[in-house]
């Protein structure tokens, strides 16, 4: 995606106005691009009761079911384990809300972007933040920054290969939805067109079925497969991110003006090295997995 | 006996009564008044959806994500491209279909008490594969036939899901058929054998022609239906339409591309529909008198 320069463009934008709003508030909407989101220059209030909640009180999270782990735990985001929803909650703490007041719903990737009213105050959804979704929906800033990896069959013809231009042949799975899609057909360009499923469950059995040769999966779900879902399996390589980097967002409402909140939140949890303590706990092993050239 | 032309000049020459010109007068004022009510109504049913549809608040988020011209373009050629993997599979899977559907029809038409088990078999197909809904045979076949890692069992995704709309549609065309065979008044059958015809001859010379004809209707039905079955296959892996549309739909968050989908879809059904019209109205036309 070509998120670095865009990204780096909205900072140097926002910079001075940053600067002015300083003494009355550090949460600008920095990370909004489409000015009418912004609450209109004024300070944003961040109070738990000042909120534009769904349902008054409660923070209402969405996600999709089944939740995949290592994102959420047990199929259950309302453990407070796994990645996302440790960062959901620990959004939710920030923001003054306590467990109990934390809503989960479950929504589907496609219901999660469909245009109208949304039931939800925000979905984590290991959704990746790009200009053009930018159009239909407003992200947060970024929670985590991802990478591509690629997962083969230990004994598998392709489990060797160190540069992409050697799985130009493998017949390569992907979900469909997700950015995988994109990073194989713009880095690997294999020969036979991918074969794109409707869930990560449906391209691991293909996997295991030997129907594709390799499957293309974010990183931190490639150490999963390998650890927990697919015995005799290994990660090939992680594909570099093509351009920018890539980053998965909360999803809210085009226009949501509570998309201001979360991003102060965020950037608390940012500093606060809480964020990284989060990933560190729950997507430890994404960091080893060499970089095909 | 008049010839034809004294006929027409008999016609020709024929005086209309007072009271048969104030019925045509009638009828003629009769017909410009309903027209003209179509004709507003329609106008106001129309103009109602133009002036109300866009006023409706939501209409200009609407008219961006489903309605979006640049998105229909973008995707257009990817959404053709795979629509052809479309056209490919229910082109293979309709001619193995009639021609499964017409072997259980006929098993099930056997009365002889040898081939009691064969029947049976033919009965617990058009149950099992009925009952099941199609896109779980899909999975069951795409998923668990190379599960099985049989040696020369076919891989490809496409042809699996073939095989399954297959297993599926020839229960149902079976019954199609079975009905047809059914519908023949047994005095038919009756009267072939009276001639000289054996049980098979009878069944491929007298009841089959018939009941084949008899339910084109509904088998052109059936396979509107497949085409669009065509696009479960996409759970499987294949990138055919709609999962072209849905890839370029989640890259953007716009609905646009599915619409891309729906209309090639209309597309080729609508043919069909006139298709089988006109095979309706030339089975009627023969059936009338002095039909050829």
């Amino acid at each position: 995606m070509k998120g670095p320069e865009v990204v780096l463009l909205r900072r140097l934008l926002v910079l001075p106005a940053a600067a002015a709003v300083l003494a009355a508030s550090a949460c600008a909407p920095a990370d909004n691009t489409d000015t009418k989101a912004a609450p209109s220059g004024a300070a944003v209030n961040c109070a738990k009761d000042r909120l534009p909640l769904k349902t008054a009180g409660k923070l209402t999270v969405a996600t999709d079911t089944p939740a995949f782990e290592p994102w959420f735990k047990n199929d259950d985001p309302s453990n407070g384990e796994g990645f996302e929803s440790a960062v959901a909650y620990a959004v939710a703490e920030e923001l003054g809300f306590t467990k109990d007041e934390v809503v989960w719903e479950k929504v589907g990737f496609e219901q999660s972007y469909a245009p109208g009213a949304k039931t939800f105050d925000f979905d984590v959804n290991q959704i990746s933040i790009t200009p053009e979704r930018q159009k239909a929906v407003t992200f947060s800033d970024g929670y985590y920054t991802v990478a591509q990896g690629v997962v083969g069959l230990a004994d598998g013809k392709f489990a060797g290969a160190t540069a992409k231009e050697q799985l130009k042949d493998a017949k390569i799975g992907v979900q469909v939805g997700t950015t995988s899609l994109d990073a194989v057909q713009g880095q690997i360009k294999p020969a036979t067109q991918p074969s794109v499923f409707n869930n990560q469950i449906d391209a691991v059995n293909a996997l295991k079925n030997g129907q594709v040769d390799l499957i293309a999966v974010d990183l931190p779900t490639a150490f999963y497969v390998t650890a927990a879902q697919i015995e005799g399996s290994k990660i090939v390589g992680q594909l570099a991110p093509a351009g920018a980097k890539e980053e998965f967002g909360m999803l809210l409402e085009k226009d949501n003006s509570l998309v201001g909140c979360l991003n102060q939140a965020l950037g608390e949890l940012k500093s606060g090295g809480r964020l990284q303590q989060i990933t560190d706990q729950w997507l430890s092993s994404a960091a080893g997995a060499p970089v095909l050239k | 006996m008049k010839s034809r032309l004294e006929v027409s000049r008999a016609e020709a020459s024929r005086v209309k009564s007072e009271r048969q010109l104030a019925r045509e007068a009638r009828r003629r004022r009769k017909a410009v008044v309903s027209g003209a009510v179509a004709g507003v109504s329609t106008a106001v049913v129309l103009g109602l959806l133009a002036v109300g549809l866009p006023s409706s608040p939501g209409w200009p988020r609407v008219r961006e994500t489903f309605l979006s011209w640049p998105h229909f373009t973008a995707a257009f050629p990817d959404v053709l491209s795979g629509f052809w993997g479309n056209v490919k599979i229910f082109l293979i899977a309709e001619p193995i279909i009639l021609a499964l559907g017409l072997a259980v029809a006929l098993v099930r038409t056997v009365k002889t008490p040898a081939f009691f088990p064969l029947r049976a078999l033919a009965v617990a197909y058009t149950d099992v594969f009925r009952g099941i809904p199609t896109i779980l045979l899909i999975f069951l076949v795409g998923f668990g036939v190379p599960a099985l890692n049989l040696q020369g069992a076919p891989g490809d995704p496409m042809v699996l899901g073939a095989i399954a709309l297959v297993l599926s549609y020839g229960a149902y065309v079976a019954e199609v058929f079975r009905s047809g065979i059914d519908s023949i008044h047994p005095s038919q059958r009756a009267a072939a054998r009276s001639l000289g015809l054996s049980q098979a001859q009878s069944l491929r010379y007298v009841v089959l022609p018939q009941a084949v004809r008899r339910v084109v209707p509904p088998l052109l039905n059936d396979f509107a239906s497949l085409q669009k079955d065509t696009a479960l296959v996409s759970v499987l892996g294949v990138i055919e339409a709609l999962r072209q549309a849905q890839i370029h739909s989640t890259k953007t968050f716009n609905y646009t591309p599915y619409l891309a989908t729906a209309l090639l879809f209309v597309l080729l059904t609508v043919p069909m529909a006139r298709f089988t019209d006109w095979l309706a109205a030339r089975a009627e036309g023969r059936r009338a008198p002095g039909g050829r």
